[in-house]
């Protein structure tokens, strides 16, 4: 099926998200924060990749606009983990070039149906 | 069905699962005794076994089970019988032992093991009190194999570490 | 998907708790004026995540008592609102609310609904707003979107040029569209530039999209919702006459339109979800949180590890290829097989104990807040001091040091420092000092807690001792010695039980608990000038480096770490002291012997004569003595074994190990040896 990276600090996150797309089908890798996801995502290829925006280090806005530098993810679909509360982030994330967002708290469920949104 | 064939299908069921249960017999000094089979855990041909100091005589030391430390008594050594060679038919059976917070592995050296004895509940019978070489409150009952009488070892009383430990 | 997310709750308790002591240094840091935005940062991303988890994973109070300290430090964070001593001791007792939240749930026990009210109250004071308003809309507003049901909808969709540069694709949001009910599509190319300037990572198109389905408009918009500022997007309701008139303009303009369809039956497919939701969610609870512990390590540990195991592999192989058919033209390329066997497996070793290890910040971290909070108590002024907190040290030992460290902290700021007015009187600076300092020694780590208060009292200590019948009043006892008293069950040297150390638990205790990790403590005190309190403790619980000794046909092991030189006696060095026991002196010092055959009660083999074995000298608790053995074997690592697992504790044993011909050997309690040999050399004195 489709590799994704997941980008989060928090492991308990990264773990459920790997978890779930795991049992879909999709190969996971995990990144802990901006600076080692885009180490990984050089290395590495991509069909979606599911980053935190709070992270130390390198934040996820940040994060979105290094990877549409990127010749190889110029179009890759990149969500954005963010909370009902930070409306602002949607849209500074979108600016950046963010494909989209998945509202914290979600289920597996949830994130399953977001990934197929943009996987088909 | 009719009711009488209810009743003894009954019977017979209730003799089976419920009330039988297995022991391993094993020799000791021409006597027999048997512990639970469901605690034994290995039965080990005679090995090497490392002697440990500040312990009691009877004590033979300890293995190594697959990476596990596990103390050996020396049955007869514990009961103050005469010393034998050990020989082919010398083997160490290895017990599940239950103390008060935790289940221990505890191996016993005896001269050898003998079979397998399917007990019902109704055949053991109380321990007399004189008799065995084994003092009766490490007994738990006495069951006859036909031949000889065999008796039921509490394991968990002999062998508790830390109770035997205070015999040094 | 049946996926169960109770598993990962423990890692999420975990990371909380780990976050909220960090937001708890933070905290400190902050009072002390340091006004960071890092800092600030920082705690906000801890507040974040526990609510982001917390709501994932299920534990809706948390995430709801969250939210609100969330908000208010979103406000500080954008300099909104300036951080006061007030917000920050409510966040310091926010950390302590939460904490306690994560704790209750992570023992399985359920949550209590008045816990952190009052923090969350005026919290809202402050955010200026109450809660319960907002509860309040968003039911109106979900009560409002449970209405409608219609035909269908006519969506006109009109992405702008640079869409596709957010990833975004038309084709994929028509898919999801295509689930809500049957759709058709028609395009608009007009836009289209020719071949030669078209920027392919433009968008030229239009579409006009019909949907025939009883959806609410709400669940349109959410396909679009990513694109709403990169498009122009109409939705509108479709009635039966739209619905004819805008198949027959498709009709008419078919030559220059693409048409997509697609079919799906999305109400069977929705529902299907819904109930795989619910299950989801009602399963949480069944059991209480699983006791194992889990470990974080770095993803570069665990790379290492796979680059390792892969040479062992490729190792392997060779030599199992040069197995096949051996000859001993092939010696020497087995012997290279073999060493390099032998290193990766060392390396491997290593790095697998490596990840065991963590930094004594994890114990550390808890002081600063503790420190605080007592000498506020008390009305002392106190400096905490740290250092070496990188130091870096066994999971397990990590995690049972913790409370004989508090304990001693609590003591230094309890009885160690003194008020401000007599530390002024006896020329002091009226800020006292406690030094929490870890560091590696050889084979083991250090931690030490200084102060710089009143030292221990040796009159008081040894009347004490005496009145408690520990000591006799005849007993002369170096200061040394008596300092050691405190260790002595029963003692407590406070003269009125406090509610901060008499908590019924003695430095006996603490001394035990650290012997039982295999380490030991020793103080240095001198009244009126501070107390050093010195740990020592193994690197690794796991494995040492170990001296094999022989007595008669036994083979011990002595830790080499414990070894401070092994040496042949002769006789002029050696005295016997009346009654029992012998000594030898050693440049100056005198030692007394201890003869491995008599105390382990060695049956045969051994040799008597003091000049033809050799005295291995150690030492343990600070304390030295010879041990007296035939021989000195090899060296090797070895990995401990608990005797205890199905045994019981020998005295003068620390465990045993597994040779790798599959024997067993001992390993000797050094300390407990030392102990015991000079407190019987003492005896004899």
């Amino acid at each position: 099926m489709s590799n994704v990276l997941i980008v989060d600090d928090s492991a308990s996150m990264r773990q459920m998200v790997t978890f779930t797309l795991k049992s879909a089908g999709h190969g996971v890798e995990e990144a802990v924060d901006g600076v080692d996801a885009l180490k990984k995502a050089k290395m590495g290829n991509f069909d979606l990749i599911v980053s935190d925006v709070n992270m130390p280090n390198m934040d996820g806005i940040t994060f979105v606009k290094e990877m549409r530098g990127l010749e190889a993810y110029k179009f890759t679909p990149i969500l954005l983990l963010t909370t009902e509360s930070a409306a602002d982030k949607k849209q500074e994330g979108k600016a950046a070039g963010a494909t989209g967002w998945i509202v914290k708290p979600f289920s597996p469920d949830q994130l399953l149906s977001t990934a197929k949104k943009v996987l088909g | 069905m009719t009711e009488v064939a209810e009743e003894q299908l009954n019977e017979e069921l209730g003799d089976v699962t419920i009330d039988e249960d297995q022991y391993l017999s094993f020799e000791l000094d021409e006597e027999y005794y048997c512990v639970d089979i469901l605690r034994v855990q290995e039965i080990l041909g005679y090995t090497d076994i490392t002697r440990v100091p500040n312990t009691p005589r009877f004590l033979s030391g300890v293995l190594n089970l697959r990476g596990a430390i596990v103390p050996v008594v020396d049955l007869r050594s514990r009961f103050s019988l005469d010393e034998v060679e050990y020989d082919k038919t010398t083997v160490i059976v290895v017990l599940a032992v239950k103390t008060m917070h935790s289940e221990k592995t505890v191996g016993i050296v005896v001269d050898a093991v003998s079979d397998v004895l399917n007990v019902s509940k109704n055949d053991i019978r109380t321990v007399p009190e004189t008799g065995a070489k084994v003092e009766t409150e490490f007994l738990t009952g006495l069951v006859s194999n036909g031949s000889h009488m065999v008796m039921i070892m509490d394991i968990d009383n002999l062998l508790n570490p830390e109770k035997f430990m205070e015999l040094l | 998907m049946g996926i169960n997310l109770e598993q990962f709750h423990q890692v999420f308790f975990e990371e909380a708790l780990e976050g909220l002591d960090s937001m708890e240094s933070s905290m400190l840091a902050m009072e002390e004026g340091c006004d960071d935005s890092e800092e600030i940062n920082a705690v906000f991303r801890v507040i974040h995540s526990i609510k982001g988890g917390a709501g994932t994973f299920g534990f809706a109070h948390i995430a709801d008592f969250t939210h609100v300290v969330e908000t208010l430090l979103d406000q500080v964070r954008s300099g909104e609102r300036e951080i006061t001593k007030e917000i920050i001791a409510l966040l310091l007792k926010t950390v302590d609310c939460v904490r306690e939240m994560v704790e209750t749930s992570q023992s399985g026990g359920d949550a209590d609904p008045d816990l952190g009210k009052d923090i969350i109250e005026r919290l809202n004071q402050i955010l200026n707003k109450s809660t319960s308003s907002e509860a309040k809309e968003s039911l109106k507003q979900e009560s409002a979107e449970a209405e409608f049901a219609g035909i269908g909808w006519q969506i006109s969709f009109v992405p702008h040029k640079q869409m596709l540069q957010t990833g975004n694709d038309p084709v994929r949001m028509f898919q999801a569209l295509s689930e809500l009910g049957e759709i058709s599509t028609s395009v608009d190319i007009t836009e289209l530039p020719n071949l030669h300037s078209l920027q392919p990572e433009e968008s030229y198109l239009k579409w006009k999209i019909t949907i025939k389905s009883g959806c609410r408009e709400e669940s349109i918009r959410e396909i679009f919702e990513w694109v709403e500022d990169e498009c122009d997007l109409e939705i509108k309701p479709l009635n039966n006459e739209e619905q004819q008139e805008q198949s027959e303009i498709q009709e008419a303009e078919n030559k220059e339109l693409v048409r997509v369809e697609r079919r799906n039956d999305p109400e069977n497919d929705r529902r299907k979800d819904d109930d795989r939701r619910k299950t989801n969610y009602g399963r949480r609870k069944s059991d209480s949180a699983g006791g194992t512990s889990s470990i974080r390590v770095g993803t570069d540990k665990i790379d290492e590890l796979i680059n390792m195991v892969g040479e062992l592999v490729i190792t392997q192989s060779m030599l199992g290829v040069l197995g096949d058919g051996f000859d001993m033209s092939k010696l020497e390329d087995l012997q290279d097989g073999l060493t390099e066997l032998e290193r990766h497996t060392r390396q491997l070793q290593e790095s697998i104990m490596r990840i065991r290890m963590v930094p004594i910040n994890f114990v550390f971290s808890r002081f600063p807040r503790m420190v605080h909070d007592l000498s506020e108590k008390l009305g002392k002024k106190i400096d905490l001091r740290i250092s070496g907190e990188t130091t870096e040290l066994d999971k397990t030992v990590v995690e049972q040091i913790g409370d004989p460290l508090t304990h001693l902290v609590r003591n230094s700021v309890d009885h160690g420092i003194e008020m401000p007015e007599e530390r002024s009187a006896s020329g002091k600076p009226e800020m006292g000092e406690v030094h929490l300092n870890a560091y590696h020694k050889g084979g083991s780590i250090i931690i030490e807690i200084s102060d710089d208060g009143a030292g221990l009292n040796c009159e008081k200590i040894r009347n004490k001792a005496i009145s408690a019948g520990i000591i006799s009043e005849n007993d002369e006892l170096s200061e040394e010695r008596i300092h050691e008293l405190i260790f002595h069950p029963g003692f407590s040297t406070a003269d009125v039980v406090s509610d901060i150390s008499g908590r019924g638990v003695g430095m006996d205790v603490v001394r035990k608990n650290i012997v039982r990790l295999g380490g030991n403590i020793e103080i240095k005190s001198k009244q009126g000038h501070g107390s050093i309190f010195r740990i020592s403790l193994p690197l690794t619980l796991a494995i040492l480096d170990g001296q094999i000794i022989s007595v008669g046909k036994e083979k011990y092991i002595v830790p080499i770490a414990s070894i401070i030189e092994s040496i042949q006696v002769k006789p002029d060095m050696v005295n016997k002291v009346s009654g029992k026991g012998e000594v030898f002196e050693l440049r100056g010092e005198y030692l007394p012997i201890v003869r491995m055959h008599e105390f382990f009660e060695v049956e045969e083999g051994y040799i008597d004569e003091l000049e033809k074995g050799i005295l291995v000298v150690v030492e343990g608790d600070g304390r030295k003595c010879g041990l007296f053995v035939d021989l000195l074997l090899g060296q090797q690592q070895i990995v401990i074994k608990s005797l205890e697992t199905n045994f019981v504790r020998i005295q003068g044993l620390s465990g045993a190990t597994i040779f790798g011909d599959g024997s067993v050997a001992l390993i000797l309690d050094i300390p407990g040896m030392v102990r015991q040999a000079t407190e019987r050399h003492i005896e004899a004195v």
